[in-house]
């Protein structure tokens, strides 16, 4: 009984802080939410792993996070706005409750291809992949553009630790989202993009 | 001693070495170097066999454990190995005459590992991870330190890391389709989800949109490289898969649909090139359509196509090398490579602009240069299985073909009078020099990569047997 209620508890931290992600401007409160976005994760996987593990996980992620927030400009610049179309806010909330109602549609075909996986990992994995692609397909800044990328990871990883739990996949995949990290970090250090005329 | 601690632990140690060095020249000739004996040791020195030296006496494992899986390089690899740093020496050599050469060498060398790594790990599925790692080492070579990173290296990232997940996934279901291989279900489900995965790694059409614009936004040398190296990488990935799976193998379908995606990269490659205004860009076309041919050449193994696939890539090395140094000679000086930026520039940069149309004419497949033989010979099998594909592939070659009739009006088109001069220094003259002869002698004597060739499908059990 405990168990379901944390795992409701973590879909609904998923649901939330993805959502929130996709939609916030602020760099500092996305690394929140996707500092948050790791413990829901982490409860997920630990699941199927033994908890020290899952917990390379969520310290990944913890790593990961604290590496891009350390790479940011150090000026009170405001925020850069997002370049690519669309930017409102509206648009995003409503493009996520679009994709959270396929989720909720599609869960029943995946837990069927994947026995080994319960409904509320499942729809915990699929919400990840799921607005981790919605968040790469509305952004162009790099920043962005890795948040997205370790969201679709997170979500991916949620789903193959019910299929496979060898050490070396954990450890590369560790590096994995370190590397992705770290390459923000790089991205973030360089000189800011200018917009072509075109 | 073992295997993978020679051609995989080395060169990475060498790269995070040669990382600390600031002379560029010195981090060229350094990785070249061990790439060339890293070649030679791959060529010559025989695996799993007491050596003796003297009153020393060793033997060379071909398995290493790590983490309780193993990396293993087989004598039947040796063949590949030398290939992959045969082609690094190539790469790195070049590295001196480009600006930015040091991080190609440094991370190049770190990179080039790790795809070793990638076709020595067991399960031969983790290559897809190792890819990943490798692919997150290339993005300092496409952005600078003091440039700033467009869409291209974004849009890279995003394509070559949404391939891992699909090919992981459908890795384990393949294995599920092993065991009941009756369950049509869980095939096409493996097949869609491994499908996806090489459709985003391979950037098969539509998924090729970063190619021209990493061409085109980045530097040429670098981009090259990455668009040379991944691609082969994957293309052996693919061919493992096929090799280890009875049933995929064995589908009707798939020497189809290779061919057809094959077919739709040439074609829309060839199409797309004829309408460029930017020589990077042009080139990234071309690189598309190698991969392309590539898949072409796959998707006829039942018959030659391993062959064919093996006699492809030394030509794609090569040209893709000059191709690229020549651009970036071009581009240093113009600042870009629109057509706008580099008009007329054969009369002061006339070797940089013969080996921008000298690779450009090898790719169409030009007699005499090292890009023929596969050509002749994968149209031919084409052909032989149906006119209409060989249509298609030839309407390809056209839009290449008017690619490169643009790209020479433009290069020669410089006002009246302009007189000749040698703008390119010594050193870039010698090494397109040395390309262009590569292209000459691989396309006059093509059987000098027999040897190669008959040690490249060693590294299949089944395919090209």
């Amino acid at each position: 009984m405990l168990l379901d209620i944390l795992s409701w508890a973590s879909v609904g931290l998923i649901l939330v802080t993805s959502v929130a992600l996709l939609i916030s401007q602020s760099w500092q409160r996305s690394l929140l939410f996707l500092s948050l976005q790791y413990l829901g994760m982490f409860w997920l996987v630990s699941l199927h792993w033994p908890m020290t593990m899952a917990a390379v996980k969520l310290v990944t992620g913890w790593i990961a996070a604290a590496a891009l927030g350390m790479s940011q400009p150090q000026s009170d610049q405001p925020t850069s706005k997002e370049d690519a179309w669309p930017q409102g806010r509206l648009f995003r909330l409503l493009a996520a409750g679009l994709v959270v109602l396929v989720v909720i549609a599609s869960v029943p075909t995946v837990t069927d291809w994947l026995p080994s996986l319960h409904t509320l990992e499942t729809l915990g994995s699929l919400l990840l992949l799921s607005m981790g692609l919605l968040h790469l397909s509305v952004t162009a800044r790099p920043f962005r553009t890795i948040l997205g990328l370790l969201t679709v990871l997170a979500g991916f990883e949620t789903l193959y630790a019910a299929v496979e739990n060898s050490i070396m996949v954990a450890a590369m995949l560790a590096v994995i989202n370190l590397g992705l990290a770290m390459v923000g970090a790089y991205l973030l250090s360089t000189p800011p993009r200018e917009e072509a005329s075109e | 001693m073992n295997a993978p601690l020679i051609w995989i632990g080395l060169p990475l140690a060498l790269a995070g070495v040669l990382l600390l060095i600031r002379n560029a020249r010195l981090v060229s000739i350094l990785g070249s170097t061990a790439a060339i004996i890293l070649t030679g040791l791959a060529w010559f020195l025989p695996l799993d066999t007491v050596i003796t030296l003297g009153s020393y006496a060793f033997k060379v494992a071909p398995s290493f454990s790590i983490l309780g899986r193993s990396l293993t390089v087989g004598a039947g690899d040796q063949g590949i190995l030398a290939l992959f740093y045969g082609m690094a020496a190539m790469w790195f050599f070049g590295a001196l005459a480009t600006p930015n050469g040091r991080p190609i060498v440094s991370l190049g060398m770190a990179v080039i590992a790790l795809l070793v790594a990638s076709l020595a790990v067991e399960p031969f599925l983790y290559a897809a991870l190792l890819i990943e790692i490798a692919l997150l080492l290339c993005v300092p070579m496409l952005v600078p330190f003091d440039s700033p990173p467009q869409r291209g290296v974004l849009r890279f990232l995003i394509h070559q890391t949404l391939a891992m997940p699909f090919i992981l996934f459908s890795g384990w279901m393949l294995a599920g389709v092993e065991a009941s291989p009756g369950d049509l279900n869980l095939v096409i489900q493996a097949g869609a989800l491994l499908g996806l995965g090489f459709a985003f790694l391979l950037a098969v059409f539509p998924l090729y949109a970063w190619i021209p614009q990493i061409s085109e936004e980045s530097h040429p040398y670098a981009a090259a490289f990455i668009l040379f190296i991944f691609p082969m990488t994957a293309l052996l990935f693919l061919m493992g898969f096929i090799d280890r799976f009875a049933w995929l193998r064995a589908n009707p379908n798939l020497p189809g649909i290779l061919t057809s995606a094959g077919l739709l990269m040439v074609v829309s490659g060839g199409l797309w090139a004829a309408f460029q205004r930017d020589l990077g860009r042009m080139m990234g076309y071309g690189a598309v359509i190698e991969t392309g041919l590539a898949l072409l050449a796959i998707g006829q193994y039942q018959a030659a196509g391993v062959s064919i696939f093996a006699l492809l890539i030394v030509p794609r090395g090569l040209g893709m090398a000059t191709w690229s140094l020549s651009l970036s000679r071009l581009k240093s000086e113009a600042g870009s490579l629109r057509f706008s930026a580099v008009q007329g520039m054969l009369r002061a940069y006339p070797s940089a602009a013969v080996g921008v149309a000298l690779s450009h004419l090898s790719l169409l497949g030009m007699p005499l240069l090292a890009g023929f033989p596969p050509r002749l010979a994968l149209w031919e099998a084409l052909a032989r299985q149906s006119a209409v594909s060989a249509g298609w592939y030839a309407i390809g070659m056209v839009g290449l073909l008017i690619g490169l009739i643009r790209t020479l009006a433009v290069l020669s088109m410089a006002p009246d009078n302009t007189p000749w001069r040698w703008q390119d220094t010594w050193l870039q003259r010698v090494l397109i020099g040395f390309g262009l002869l590569g292209m000459l002698t691989f396309g006059l004597f093509p059987q000098t990569l027999q040897p190669l060739l008959a040690r490249l499908p060693l590294v299949f059990e089944f395919l090209g047997r």
